[in-house]
């Protein structure tokens, strides 16, 4: 790894200790149309004083039910806790709702996944802080300021006593987990509750918020019940992991022994379905995902996709200068004060059949590279040739005649998809509003798309709402090939897809390349799933191109500060990595935003082997 | 925050321009002359003529536009036909009254609409919930002729406390003053409790359901506390914007309910207009109320900017 790490104080001694939680066959139900269902069954599970747990799982499994049962945060109408929850001894579920507040932030505390919508909006960050000290004990104002600052200090805000008086939305996400960590440590809790405290977050911030957690840890002797789904994450963290599926735990352990020594299928598939950086180095091409058959718990072996890639032709896309930019106006008669450099002066091609990702950070410009391209937004400058088209001048008749070479996948499959139209009317649409049929052929064209993807076709008349996350993404996927697209644009399409769903669908992607010689374009900021896909890795940094190359090159020999930085933050399964800190400095993500007259600078690049460029 | 203020009046000005040309094109567009209104039984074309001519109705259309325009900008919205005061002098004395109405009618509406709207929030799908919701509805389906003409009945006639109409100006005798709008304000006010209910009720709803309302639980906020602070403060932002159109409403006057408890204000003085093709009135109400309505909304927009820190950050 590019990063120093430094090993630390491992596992506590637990020995003859008594657990500060322990949670005896915890059952919860919710109340669905007047009928108890139960999301949780029979788990049960220790968390001794200075230890961190990580309950894991995917999503449905129930892991933050289980966490919201025992603060006891569930809607009490609609909702029903049973076996025993003890902490320090203490019965949680036996005590009256006045004494569970007095339990909560003060024995026990939790940060969430969400930091932007956690905070409330309307008090300074401040106010928020002390109120969790004074909920609590009898603190003046003056005293819960003083504390107030020394927590903030303490969770290594910058200057922290002049920003106790600024609202959430002044905050990076980072720095507003960084608040919420604060909050919770407001009384010193004996147990703190994180409940995929980093997966909203970038990897090189969430790198800082994992460091953050054990440091204070370790300072303040809090055990930790760490909620996550992603299995790097459990591996840097936990010294014990428990496996939930289906509201049920299915195994529990060491860290080391769910890795390596893992009973159930289920941790088998779910760990086989990880990917994880480093795993390609002896491979030439993309490597489809393995999958465990949850009952059996057999393996099925990868198979390397075929050379799709044929170099001798000319690009199907090429990107010269590409350079989009979005003003910024305030004042009285909106004069331009400034502007968003979103993409700035980045070229690049992708021959058919190939794959190439971008990746990089929020705000890094890899999004609007992939609408620019289409011409979803209008770029400043540059030229895009797509199959022959000349994209930035073409007039409205000449784009939609384009928009039948390039199609786009996009992120969020419960957003995406109109909530109004059946499946059939979804996928045949483009195929009809670009007049390439009947509507009888369109059907057809429909019902083949769908068995493509791996649905089937009685599927045709039923509706978005019921169907699961990655069968919806998979509608998507229909419907971007239903116009024969040379090139598909793939904008975080397997980002919010469960791991096991994940390898499926990435598995899917490389079939449909390798039947359609499609190209790829593929857009994350997930360094192990592009590692898994790409022929080839552009890295973007605040709108920029700093290093681009095959895969190989590129993961093998990065050359670039900010691609070293990027692929080290990146959680690897792997327990043996546990306790390592990356000891990298509290800092933010850099802001595209420019002032008026700003000249961006001059770039070259250097080619370290063959095709493999780095910026200087 | 003044450069918005300031930018926002400025877009104030197209927005009047708009309402003093529809307001104008009135008098052309509604059947019935003016002329003939005022010469009643008395049908001499040289009197007609004498009157065409005093008030500038033989001139081409724009060149009245602008005559009336330009006497609005001095501060002279004409004269009524009708009664020959000046058209200010009868706004200036029906205004006061719809204002003091409108104010106790929204005060109404607010004491009664928000709470009921946490309440039924806080306790959804409970029977508290329900009867809440029903009583909304009713609010809302019952006509406030009928619901002013039982309390007339009710409170006046059978329980004698309070006077069944009239009006007294508020500084001449405030206690009597209050009495007889506290009737047609109550009317007014549960019609418009009722939206205000409802929609306490669905903001609240959002609200409690955020990140951030559960925050504040796990951090051991009192249940109190988080209602009324975390929760209701970020809900009032949707509600103050609707009290401030609502309130605009109002001032364009509430015609039936005045009707009923015999209150001059704008509601009667633009239906005696109309009826009168008394148009320099009907022309300057109808520019009164515009320019109060943007106003609320000015204010409504203010309110919330004040209130909303992320919007005040961005002026």
């Amino acid at each position: 790894m590019a990063n120093p790490m430094t090993a630390s104080n491992p596992v506590p001694d637990i020995a003859g200790m008594k657990p500060i939680l322990s949670v005896e066959g915890l059952t919860t139900s919710f109340l669905v149309d007047g009928e108890w269902k139960s999301v949780v069954r029979d788990v049960s599970f220790d968390v001794m004083p200075g230890e961190t747990v990580a309950i894991v799982g995917e999503s449905g499994s129930g892991k933050s039910v289980t966490s919201l049962s025992i603060m006891r945060l569930l809607a009490k109408a609609t909702s029903r806790i049973e076996g025993k929850i003890s902490l320090n001894g203490k019965n949680l579920l036996q005590l009256s709702d006045r004494q569970m507040r007095d339990v909560r932030g003060n024995d026990v505390a939790m940060i969430f996944q969400e930091p932007m919508t956690s905070l409330n909006p309307i008090f300074t960050i401040g106010r928020q802080i002390s109120e969790a000290l004074t909920c609590h004990s009898s603190l003046s104002p003056v005293e819960a300021r003083a504390e107030t600052i020394r927590l903030l200090e303490k969770v290594r805000i910058p200057n922290a006593s002049s920003r106790f008086d600024e609202y959430p939305h002044q905050f990076s996400g980072g720095m507003r987990q960084r608040v919420m960590i604060a909050m919770a440590l407001a009384s010193r809790p004996k147990l703190l509750i994180a409940d995929e405290p980093t997966t909203a977050l970038d990897v090189t911030i969430q790198g800082q918020i994992l460091d953050l957690i054990k440091v204070l840890q370790e300072e303040e002797g809090m055990a930790v019940l760490f909620i996550t789904h992603d299995m790097g994450v459990v591996a840097e963290v936990a010294d014990r992991t428990i496996v939930m599926y289906r509201g049920e735990a299915v195994e529990s352990g060491s860290t080391d022994d769910v890795f390596h020594r893992g009973q159930h299928p289920y941790t088998r598939a779910l760990l086989s379905a990880v990917p994880r950086l480093g795993s390609m180095m002896d491979q030439h091409w993309p490597l489809r995902f393995p999958i465990v058959d949850i009952k059996t718990g057999q393996s099925s072996i990868p198979t390397e996709v075929a050379d799709t890639v044929d170099k001798r032709k000319t690009p199907i896309l090429e990107v010269k200068n590409l350079t989009t930019r979005f003003d910024i106006r305030s004042g009285l008669f909106g004069r331009k004060s400034g502007a968003i450099h979103a993409v700035e002066n980045i070229s690049f091609d992708l021959a058919q059949g190939e794959t190439l990702s971008l990746v990089g950070e929020s705000g890094c410009g890899k999004s609007t590279t992939g609408r620019s391209i289409t011409r979803l937004v209008q770029p400043t400058s540059g030229e895009v040739v797509l199959d022959g088209y000349n994209v930035l001048t073409l007039d409205p008749t000449a784009l939609r005649n384009m928009r039948k070479s390039i199609q786009m996948i996009f992120q969020d499959p419960f957003a995406s998809l109109n909530p109004r139209m059946s499946v059939g009317a979804t996928i045949s649409e483009p195929f009809i509003v670009h007049k390439l049929g009947t509507h009888k052929q369109a059907q057809d064209k429909a019902v083949d798309l769908l068995e493509r993807v791996g649905l089937s076709a009685d599927m045709l008349r039923r509706y978005p709402h019921e169907f699961s996350g990655g069968q919806r993404q998979r509608i998507a996927i229909a419907r971007a090939l239903s116009l024969d697209p040379k090139v598909i644009v793939a904008d975080e399409s397997v980002s919010a897809l469960d791991v096991s769903i994940k390898a499926q669908v990435v598995n899917l992607l490389l079939d449909l390349q390798e039947n359609f010689n499609l190209a790829f374009l593929f857009i994350s900021h997930d360094m192990a799933v592009v590692e898994r896909v790409s022929h080839r890795v552009a890295v973007m940094y605040l709108g920029e191109i700093v290093e681009i190359g095959p895969r190989a090159a590129v993961f093998d020999s990065p050359q670039h500060a900010y691609t070293k930085t990027l692929m080290a933050a990146v959680p690897v399964p792997d327990p043996a990595r546990r306790s390592m800190k990356r000891n990298v400095a509290v800092n933010e993500l850099k802001s595209p935003v420019r002032p008026v007259g700003y000249v961006p600078p001059v770039r070259d690049y250097k080619e370290v082997s063959k095709g493999h460029f780095v910026q200087i | 925050m003044y450069t918005y203020i300031g930018k926002r009046l400025l877009l104030a000005i197209p927005t009047l321009i708009i309402i003093s040309i529809f307001a104008f094109s009135l008098q052309k567009l509604l059947p019935g002359d003016p002329i003939l209104a005022m010469a009643g039984e008395e049908r001499d074309p040289q009197v007609l003529e004498f009157l065409r001519d005093k008030y500038r109705l033989n001139d081409p259309i724009i060149y009245q536009y602008f005559y009336w325009v330009g006497g609005v900008l001095r501060g002279d919205l004409g004269i009524s036909l009708r009664t020959n005061q000046p058209v200010l002098t009868l706004i200036a004395q029906k205004l006061p009254v719809t204002i003091q109405l409108a104010v106790m009618a929204m005060a109404f509406a607010l004491a009664i609409g928000v709470p009921i709207g946490i309440l039924a929030a806080v306790k959804k799908n409970t029977m508290v919930d329900y009867i809440a919701n029903i009583v909304a509805l009713s609010g809302l389906s019952v006509p406030n002729f009928w619901m002013g003409i039982m309390l007339i009945l009710l409170v006046s006639v059978k329980l004698g406390l309070l006077p069944a109409s009239g009006y007294e100006p508020f500084f001449s005798n405030p206690l009597r003053s209050l009495q007889t709008m506290l009737m047609p304000a109550f009317v007014i006010g549960l019609a418009l409790a009722a939206t205000l209910m409802r929609h306490t009720r669905s903001s609240m709803l959002t609200v409690l359901s955020a990140d951030y309302i559960r925050t504040a639980r796990a951090k051991g906020v009192s249940e109190r506390a988080v209602i009324l602070e975390h929760s209701f403060r970020n809900a009032l932002l949707p509600i103050i914007t609707l009290t401030a159109l609502l309130f605009g409403e109002l001032l364009a006057g509430a015609v039936l309910t005045e009707q009923i408890f015999t209150i001059p204000g704008f509601g009667k003085l633009i239906v005696d207009a109309v009826f009168n093709r008394d148009y320099a009135v009907v022309q300057g109400v109808v520019l009164c109320t515009g320019a109060g309505f943007i106003l609320m909304n000015l204010v409504a927009d203010v309110l919330y900017i004040l209130l909303n820190p992320r919007m005040r950050a961005a002026l």
